[in-house]
């Protein structure tokens, strides 16, 4: 496990949606290798063959009636929504300048 | 505040239902009580980020109608509670202590909120916590922190200190919380308070705003095992709009209570959690606490869980993996905070300013983590081991629940803080979690109960019982007999030696 | 935006290169409810009316399955001729969209609910009709997202769009991923292959009656992809073709690609890893987004949701629901219904096989039910750009038309006049002949008198008819038939013509 980056940060800033600063970005740097060399003692258990546990118990096959009831007013629908036209959710261009 | 007030607002939750409903004293009475607590006492403590003083009265007032029509009343009918604002209410602002999800009314109540309200309890507002319920001092919360009434320049613990902090700054008898790594119980802990993290499945996680799916579960935050125990009863049980809830009875968690006895009992002291890290003062209470149990005769061994030591490294890839997902939907496109939306800038570019202005540091460094351990890559290493150290976690379990009924530890390693002193060393803060984690990861049961004052600094040492899956009974079977004898010894609860604020 | 139109002609290309197909189809199951919510799923509803917390991922909201979702998937796979897991998960993809409410979408990947399976697939040939076996990689569900309209900008497409509107009533609505294996070795038929493949695929998808499989309302969706290599020589790098919204498009979109590669392999040039947009007007396909710098989904286990493992007992429970496979019951239907199969291919392309059995199950003669449905019914579908299942017209109309000719009361020319009333929406068959009073006039008396009227008009052709010359009672018949507006019976009118005349045939 090695160092992470400051380049590494940008791109997991862009992945994760986040206009971080250029301070941010050598402070969480600085943080993450910290965490992350913290955390990486965890490769020192031998897990081979130890299958992985993504679902604390063990419950499955849950399922509901395909039966369709009402969802919400349409007030409620855009009761939050930053902006709205006709009846639809408005969100910016989805291109970039270069792109477009 | 009147006398009568006064001691409205220490009456346990028990007492007050039994009151209720003997009309010996109105829901409204005990509603104003402690609305009024918190008019006094709120601006310091900052446990509420809403109150809905109107809704909780209105409430109480119904509560009072049926009771006088005669109609059946829930075991804690009429009894105000706080709810930590992680938990989605309808029409009251939900804001997770997020300055991304400020304002947002959410259109639903949660199972949780809905059940409450099914037993005509008197939700009394919203309570603080750290932002989506990632830190565990409050501190990370977008409102401010909230301030431990046991001194009031201390943390009360996180996420949920705004829970914790109600109790013991007597503004309400019960509050909710949720546990993902902690949160219930370390808050429980340091506030002198009772925190119960059901067994995952055990209680409704819809209209929970997810952390970490896999860990999160909410639960009962009390001022003694008895009114823990009353509101577990009232909020658990299977919900179909919640896949991972469990489908069977709830344990018999009041009967449990009522019962506390641990003759015979098998208690395990867990080796890996104690030792180095933890304060003088915590071990020495909650060595004395060993001793009450053993004199109360149940039978104490100790036993190993050597994988608990990579506990908080899986934890922190586990959490910050879902989390970093769970958190994407905060893109101000539908709900909540949207910047730079000039007609210019792109739907990328508005989703990345939006989330850079909404979200504190803390979020964003999990986050950052979390989407680095998920990536192409380094899954295996990080979030794929993570999740093999989980399952080694389980067993340790599974091998020590064949030589103990339960097992306990301190709670923290700590007691209470001050604010500030760990905000900016996320490392620090992370170890605050070390004995609470096992359990989230296993996805057994635990609690948080008072057993002293640390001698050090005069402040709340918590003991952690845990048990397993679905046996959340016996942590309060073991809670109470340890409760009743300590408070024997004391001549009252813990609680009753909180400062007056 | 690639600006290189440079193409080989196929023939061409053929001569020199081996094309490799791979098709990704998605099918939008017919479910009342959504896959992870009890929100309806009716096309064409008002925007944003078919939502609630779950779909429009609203903080704290929770998916629970739809059983409905899982058994339709579980009856694809086993039409398909799939192993079905004993335990799979759903995963989390995560990438940020807007028409994706959670900003990930809910899907299966590493375990997938169906593999291995295959499909068989008859094409043209000139050595006559030939069976290629398309074999599937897997079949898994996930849920579908919301649906984007671009403003502003001259297009309407998301170049040069100023903003864009969201509707999440598609959002959550079951997807099923089918995915082939590399299609190897059909050369030439291509093409053909990938579209005889979809084809296939849509009917199978209709006799299980899991999706109404309607391309134009995008119920089915197809990528497709290509690559071309040299014989002998490594695979090349393929291109992924989307936005392929018809059949005759599958075809087009593979023929087209191929000319375009082969271009760009000719000029030494070298084919890019890409996702590619067809276009429908020009039959040709440009650049979308690189792939090369691929997004990192971050998969992870749906934490959510908790694993599905299908008992055996189950899977076999569905097995027994299976219909007959289109296939099979192509030869049945050719054999019992005596037709070759460029006449049920008619049929096929028109989708009327069964609204013909089922006509023939209300009691039409199998001919006449081909007839209707494969002549003046598609005429008008056709014409109105609509399935001929849309055609709001019933099997048992059919039936009671059919039975009105068969007793004269309808002559075939009246036939199509009622169901032009019946698709005009003027009722029911015997509404429409009542209001438009088309029955065949079978009164003896007015059909002599008007007999009479036309001998009195061309008595020289009446001469000619007593003379013996019988074919000129055409032109009396004729007469007759065009004063009471064909709402005669022509043979009838004959008959009565010569009795009059005391002419035999
Ligand atoms: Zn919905």
């Amino acid at each position: 496990m090695t160092a992470i980056t400051r380049e590494e940060v940008a791109h997991l800033a862009k992945l994760a949606r986040l206009d971080l600063s250029a301070t941010e970005l050598d402070h969480y740097a600085e943080q993450l290798d910290v965490i992350l060399q913290s955390v990486a003692r965890i490769s020192e258990v031998a897990a081979d063959g130890i299958p992985p546990t993504s679902h604390p118990v063990p419950v499955e096959n849950v399922f509901r009636d395909d039966i369709a009831k009402p969802g919400l007013d349409r007030a409620e629908v855009f009761a939050a929504a930053p902006a709205t036209e006709d009846d639809r959710f408005r969100v910016p261009r989805i291109l970039d300048e270069e792109e477009a | 505040m009147s006398s009568a007030d006064a001691d409205l607002i220490r009456q346990p939750a028990s007492v007050l239902a039994a009151a209720i409903c003997d009309g010996e004293v109105s829901s409204v009475e005990v509603t104003q009580a402690h609305l009024a607590r918190i008019a006094e006492v709120d601006g310091r403590v900052h446990a509420f980020l809403e109150v809905t003083a109107e809704a909780a009265l209105e409430t109480a007032h119904l509560v009072d109608e049926k009771r006088k029509s005669g109609a059946n009343l829930g075991v804690l009918a009429g009894v105000p509670i706080a709810v930590k604002d992680v938990l989605t209410m309808r029409g009251v602002p939900t804001t997770c202590g997020s300055r991304i999800l400020e304002g947002w009314r959410p259109p639903y109540d949660s199972t949780v909120v809905a059940r409450l309200r099914a037993a005509d309890m008197v939700i009394l507002g919203k309570t603080n916590m750290d932002e989506f319920a990632m830190g565990s001092s409050t501190e990370h919360s977008a409102y401010g922190p909230t301030h431990n009434p046991w001194d009031l320049e201390r943390i009360p613990g996180g996420s949920g200190g705004g829970s914790a902090a109600s109790l013991a700054a007597f503004e309400a008898p019960l509050a909710i919380g949720t546990d993902t790594g902690g949160s219930i119980r370390q808050p429980a802990a340091v506030t002198g308070t009772v925190g119960v993290k059901p067994t995952y499945g055990g209680v409704s996680r819809y209209g929970l705003v997810a952390l970490a799916s896999s860990l999160d579960q909410a639960g009962p935050c009390a001022r003694s095992v008895m009114d823990a125990a009353l509101l577990h009863s009232v909020i658990a049980g299977h919900d179909p709009r919640d896949s991972t809830s469990i489908d069977a009875p709830v344990p018999d968690v009041v009967a449990a209570a009522a019962r506390g006895d641990v003759r015979g009992l098998r208690i395990g002291l867990v080796k890996e959690l104690s030792g180095d890290g933890y304060q003088p003062g915590v071990l020495q209470r909650f060595n004395e606490a060993v001793e009450i149990l053993q004199g109360l005769g149940a039978k104490v061994v100790e036993v190993s869980c050597p994988n608990f030591d990579y506990a908080l490294g899986a934890y922190y890839l586990i959490l910050p993996s879902e989390a970093s997902s769970n958190l994407a939907r905060f893109d101000g496109m539908r709900y909540g905070l949207r910047v730079g939306d000039d007609g210019s800038n792109s739907v990328e570019q508005v989703m990345s300013l939006s989330r850079e202005a909404g979200f504190g540091a803390e979020a964003k460094r999990r986050i950052m983590l979390g989407t680095y351990a998920l990536s192409s890559g380094y899954y295996d290493a990080y979030y794929g081991q993570a999740q093999k150290v989980r399952t080694l976690i389980t067993r340790d379990f599974t091998a020590a629940f064949t030589k103990a009924d339960v097992l306990i530890s301190p709670t923290a390693p700590t007691t209470a803080f001050k604010i500030g002193e760990k905000v900016d060393d996320p490392l620090a803060m992370y170890l605050n979690d070390i004995a609470t984690i096992p359990v989230n990861l296993a996805g057994n049961c635990a609690m948080s109960l008072p057993v002293g004052l640390s001698p050090a600094d005069g402040l709340p040492v918590g003991l952690q019982i845990m048990a397993p899956p679905m046996a959340d009974d016996r942590l309060y079977l073991v809670g109470s007999a340890l409760e009743s004898a300590l408070t024997d010894k004391w001549g009252h609860l813990l609680i009753e030696e909180v400062p007056n604020l | 935006m690639s600006t290189n139109h440079e193409t080989v002609p196929f023939e061409e290309a053929m001569t020199r290169y081996e094309p490799i197909i791979g098709l990704e189809v998605h099918v939008e199951l017919g479910t009342n409810s959504k896959m992870f919510c009890s929100c309806a799923t009716a096309f064409g509803a008002a925007p944003n009316t078919q939502v609630c917390p779950v779909c429009l991922g609203l903080p704290g909201s929770m998916p629970v399955l739809n059983r409905v979702a899982v058994e339709s998937t579980i009856r694809i796979g086993l039409a398909l001729n799939c192993d079905i897991a004993t335990w799979c998960r759903f995963a989390r993809k995560n990438y940020f969209y807007p028409d994706m409410p959670k900003d990930y979408q809910v899907s299966q990947y590493d375990e997938p609910l169906c593999t291995n399976g295959w499909l068989d697939v008859t094409v043209a040939t000139d050595a006559g009709p030939q069976v290629v076996r398309v074999e599937i990689e897997r079949v898994h569900m996930e849920e579908d997202t919301g649906k984007l309209t671009h403003s502003g900008g001259a297009t309407g497409r998301i170049h040069g769009a100023d903003y864009s509107l969201v509707d999440y009533n598609r959002a959550g609505i079951p997807l099923i991923e089918i995915v082939t294996k590399t299609v190897v070795g059909t050369g030439a038929l291509a093409p053909a292959v990938a579209r005889a493949y979809v084809t296939e695929l849509r009917d199978v998808m209709r006799a299980l009656g899991v999706s109404d499989v309607r391309m134009e309302e995008g119920s089915l969706r197809c990528d497709a992809n290509l690559s071309l290599n040299k014989p002998g020589e490594g695979w090349g790098t393929r291109s992924e073709t989307k936005n392929v919204n018809s059949l005759r498009s599958v075809e087009r979109a593979v023929y087209s690609e191929i000319e375009r590669q082969a271009a760009v392999l000719d000029s030494g040039g070298r084919v890019i890893q890409e996702t590619r947009h067809f276009h429908e007007d020009t039959g040709r396909s440009t650049s979308g987004r690189s792939k090369e710098q691929a997004e990192d989904y971050r998969y992870f286990p749906e934490p959510d949701l908790v694993p599905i493992a299908p008992s055996r007992t189950w899977v076999e429970e569905l097995r027994a629901t299976l219909p007959e496979v289109p296939s099979v019951k192509r030869a049945r239907l050719q054999s019992t219904w005596g037709i070759n199969e460029f006449e049920l291919a008619t049929l096929v392309n028109a989708g009327a096989v069964e609204l013909v059995e089922a006509s023939i199950a209300a009691g039409v003669d199998a001919a006449a039910a081909r007839k209707w449905w494969t002549g003046e019914l598609l005429r008008v579908a056709n014409e109105r750009g609509v399935e001929l299942a849309e055609l709001p017209v019933t099997v048992s109309q059919i039936a009671r038309v059919e039975a009105l000719i068969a007793d004269g009361s309808l002559n075939d020319k009246l036939a199509r006049q009622v169901f032009e009333g019946v698709l005009a929406g003027e009722g029911d068959v015997d509404v429409v002949i009542a209001e438009r009073g088309l029955a065949v006039v079978s009164d003896d008396g007015a059909l002599l008198a008007a007999i009479d009227e036309a001998l009195a008009a061309q008595p020289d052709v009446a001469e000619k008819i007593k003379s013996g010359k019988i074919q000129a009672a055409g032109a009396i018949v004729g007469a007759v038939m065009k004063t009471t507006n064909g709402q005669a019976d022509a043979a009838k009118v004959r008959a009565l013509l010569l009795d009059r005349l005391g002419v035999s045939e």
